[in-house]
Parts: structure tokens; C-alpha cells; sequence
């Protein structure tokens, strides 16, 4: 692991848009541009965001074919690799032995032959790809795409945009890519996905196309960029995980409520670590699960705060909260236990020694728009 | 009527004993977008360099520690109903308290603008 600060090939980009530049998991990166983080979101759930993700590791799972490197994968992720359609891509988590979240991932069948691209958290990408390189079979390799970029259009008007520099995105469905021609950059990896709740696109490509097309998109009055600041507050809105807050290794898939990317046949069959967790918890129960939680008011409750019952009992803590912009409020989410998890329940929020009255909710706080 | 600043971003004026208290416009910009203050209650005795109330920004909460020791006499409704004025007049219409001095000479240690200007490298 790298002692300095590291920079994506677009940093000169966010200092010439007059960023505030923060250390995010190793990586100098715009917490949000002039206009703030309030702004920035309004705007990409009403027009098209633009993001610099450059910093998420992005590798390749090599084989002799496809069906080798998914088998090779499928034992260490729940989610259906095997089953993988050419040119779609599948959420998964890389799980411990325990069953604990080592990291979440995503994981698409490449158009080149015998490959599996793999896009992984930045603040986590040294000790997944150790992990993955230790766990492969010999005859299946792990080839890092360091110092490739990343950028993510997302918006009701992000196919609008890119369509604009070639209308074959229109074709791509979500949670799928293709590989494009854009405005004159050869075979860009564009996929239907993101991390904002909102329909739109994540673009892979080099270093010095990546600053490109960047400088392209934002031609576009359309397009605005986008900090992480905005990018926290529109994914907890979305109901989506963030990694070492809403799970980690001490939480299951089952517990986060990511069941749903386990294929029937592999809840069933196993064949991945911790499938004896993931196995008492799908059949016997889960002792604590995460909920959405809305607190009452105006007071965000922030990440760590005390979760009680309506009879003041502590039953767990706040992972993510802030306040959503969208939702014009608090929003929160965490885990409690079995018992307090149906919508509707009543809990308190301990912020700053005041209960808070809140409620669980049904995830997401904002309706999920993907181009299904 | 001169004003006053802190190392903490607090900026203070004072009239008739009684100090009025806010966040500079550096502090503010610094917090981004505040969506919610949480102000002291009347009454309350503060001591200079203790929280005396919490701004929460989208991305954050932060404490506005109280300038100098003394009793809070009144708070600034208008800022708990709309918490953005902190970001568009800080140093104005968004002040959040005022304090009954209780030791005056806590005054002498603050900066005026020039000082604070440089102390914030502007």
C-alpha cells in the first residue's frame, strides 16, 4: 500500500473546477465543487450528474474461457457467475470464511474471451486483490488496471447526454454494457449501473481518455460535476450499502438485506465462504437485519448514534445518516434487531443525549429509477 | 461597534455588556449547505471555549463553541427555522446567540479583521 496521497488522471480537472480536494481512501478527490453538495444532488436526480470514480479498483479475473475464470470466481462470491449473459454484470460480495462482507463488487462477463471484469472499493482494493490472487487456482490470474479511469453519468438525462456521442447506449439495459465508440474513443466500457438510485451509465476507460471525455461531457449544459459528498447523500437516499459503514466483516449479505443477489440455486447449494452462516440465517432466522430508519424533524442522526425502542432500549446503532436533499430531511439507516425491523415500527435516536422519535421504513427513501 | 474573531471561527460584537455570537463567512463556507442548528436554551451558562451550540451541514455536525464565559439571554429563531441563512448572511442576519458577558477581559485575547483575515490566509 502506497504511504502518499494518490491522484486520478482527473485531479487537475477538479482543481480547475475549484474542488474542494479531501483524502478519501487514499486518494485526493472532490468532496464537492463550488456550487455544494446540496446542489449537486438536486441536479443529478433532475438532470445528469457527472462522477470521477477512478479511484475503485478495476481488474480482470483471466482464464482459458469464460466458464473457468466464473467457476473460479463463484467460490468466492454468493452471486451467479456461471450464469453470467455475455456483456452483463452481476452485484456481488466478496465474503470471509465467517460470512462476513470482505467487500462489495461488481462483476461483469468481459467481451474479451476468458475474462471477468471486476470493479472493487478503493479503501479496499489492496486486500481484495491479495485475497483474490491468494484464492485463485493456478491456472486463473488476477491483471490490476491501475491508473485506469472511471467516471459515472448518472441522471434521468444521463442516456440523453451520452446518447448525444453515440446512440447505441440507448440499447444497453441495466446492469449490462457495451463496448462503444464515444466521441471518437474506441471500445469505452459503458455500463447501465451506478450508485446514485438514478438511471444511468459508469464508463470505463484509459488515463488520458478519461480526462477527455470528461472535459466532452461537461460541454454538455446537461451535465454537471459531482462531488462525493453528493454521492454519499444520493446513495444513502437510493437505500445502497457503502462499505465499511452499512456492511463489513462483522455483517452477512443476509443481515444487509442483500439476499436478493444470491441466486436461488446458490443460497441452496453453497459452494462459497461462510455458506454455513448464510444457510442458518436464510432458514432459522437473522438475529438483526438493516432497516431504514426516518427520523422526526429536522435533526440528522449521523452514523454511530444509539438506536433504542420505543421503551429506551438500545437495540443498535446508526451505520449511515444524514440528511437527504431529495427527501428534504433526515435519513438514516442501521441495523436492529429481528424484532424491530417491520416498517412502521417506532425507535428513538440518541443525538447528543436527545431521544429522537423515528420510524423503520422500507428502503429506498427515494424510488430507484434504473431502466429496467 | 468593532467585531471580533476567534481561532475557532466565532465572531463576537459587543453592546451593553451583552455579546452577539455567529460563524464567520469562512466557517461557513467551509461547512457547505447548513440544514439544521441546534441552538442553546435562554438561561444557560457558557464558557468560553465550550460547545454552546451544533450547526449540521449535509455532510456533517459541528460544534460553535462559545467565545467567552457568560449566560445566554437570547437565541436566533430565525436561523432554526432556516438554516441556510447561516450560509447566505453569516456574519449578518445569521447570528446564533448572545451572551451576558461574565468576564470581559476575555476580549483582549481576540483578533480583530486584519488578524483574523491573516489567520485564515486570505
Amino acid at each position: 500500500m502506497s504511504e502518499t496521497i494518490q491522484r486520478t488522471p482527473l485531479y487537475d480537472a477538479h482543481v480547475a473546477l475549484k474542488a474542494r480536494m479531501v483524502p478519501f481512501a487514499g486518494y485526493d478527490m472532490p468532496v464537492q465543487y463550488p456550487t455544494g453538495i446540496m446542489t449537486e444532488h438536486t441536479w443529478t436526480r433532475e438532470h445528469a450528474g457527472l462522477f470521477d470514480v477512478s479511484h475503485m479498483g478495476q481488474c480482470f479475473i483471466v482464464a482459458e474461457s469464460f466458464e473457468r475464470a466464473a467457476e473460479a470466481m463463484e467460490a468466492l462470491v454468493p452471486a451467479d457467475i456461471r450464469g453470467l449473459a455475455p456483456l452483463q454484470q452481476r452485484y456481488s460480495q466478496l465474503l470471509a470464511d465467517d460470512g462476513g462482507i470482505l467487500d462489495d463488487l461488481m462483476i461483469s462477463r468481459s467481451a474479451y474471451p476468458g475474462r471477468l471484469y471486476v470493479v472493487v472499493n478503493a479503501a479496499r482494493k489492496e486486500q481484495d486483490y491479495a485475497h483474490i490472487a491468494s484464492r485463485l487456482p493456478p491456472d486463473v490470474k488476477l491483471e490490476r488496471l491501475d491508473g485506469e479511469g472511471l467516471i459515472a453519468l448518472q441522471g434521468p438525462e444521463a442516456e440523453a447526454v451520452l446518447a448525444a456521442l453515440n446512440p447505441q447506449v440507448r440499447d444497453i439495459d441495466f446492469m449490462h454494457f457495451k463496448l462503444l465508440d464515444i466521441a471518437g474513443i474506441k471500445d469505452v466500457h459503458v455500463s447501465r449501473s451506478g450508485y446514485t438510485g438514478e438511471d444511468g451509465f459508469e464508463l470505463s476507460l484509459s488515463a488520458a481518455d478519461v480526462v477527455t471525455l470528461w472535459s466532452i461531457l461537461l460541454k454538455d449544459a446537461r451535465v454537471k460535476p459531482i462531488g462525493l459528498g453528493a454521492r454519499d447523500s444520493l446513495r444513502l437516499e437510493g437505500g445502497l450499502c457503502l462499505y465499511g459503514h452499512d456492511i463489513d466483516e462483522t455483517t452477512s449479505p443476509i443481515e444487509a438485506g442483500l439476499v436478493w443477489s444470491i441466486a436461488k440455486h446458490r443460497r441452496e447449494q453453497g459452494g462459497y465462504p461462510g455458506f454455513t452462516r448464510i444457510k442458518n440465517e436464510l432458514t432459522t432466522g437473522l438475529k438483526r437485519q438493516r432497516v431504514g430508519i426516518k427520523p422526526e424533524g429536522r435533526l440528522p442522526a449521523r452514523e454511530g448514534s444509539v438506536i433504542q425502542s420505543a421503551a429506551g432500549r438500545e437495540i443498535g446503532k446508526v451505520t449511515s445518516g444524514g440528511f437527504g436533499p431529495t427527501v428534504n430531511g433526515p435519513v438514516a439507516m442501521g441495523y436492529v434487531d429481528k424484532a424491530h425491523a417491520a416498517p412502521g415500527t417506532p425507535l428513538f435516536l440518541v443525538v447528543r443525549d436527545k431521544a429522537i422519535p423515528a420510524t423503520v421504513v422500507k428502503l429506498p427513501f427515494v424510488p430507484n429509477r434504473f431502466k429496467r | 461597534m468593532s467585531v471580533k474573531f476567534t481561532e475557532e471561527h466565532e465572531w463576537i460584537t459587543v453592546a451593553g455588556g451583552v455579546a452577539t455570537v455567529g460563524i464567520t463567512t469562512h466557517a461557513a463556507e467551509q461547512l457547505g449547505d447548513v440544514v439544521f442548528v441546534d441552538l442553546p436554551a435562554i438561561g444557560k451558562k457558557v464558557e468560553q471555549g465550550k460547545e454552546a451550540a451544533v450547526v449540521e451541514s449535509v455532510k456533517a455536525a459541528s460544534e460553535v463553541y462559545a467565545p467567552i464565559d457568560g449566560e445566554i439571554v437570547e437565541v436566533n429563531k430565525s436561523i432554526a427555522d432556516e438554516p441556510s441563512l447561516v450560509n447566505s448572511d453569516p456574519e449578518g442576519g445569521a447570528w446564533f446567540m448572545k451572551i451576558k458577558i461574565a468576564n470581559p477581559a476575555q476580549l483582549d485575547s481576540m483578533m480583530d479583521r486584519a488578524a483574523y483575515d491573516k489567520f485564515v490566509g486570505k
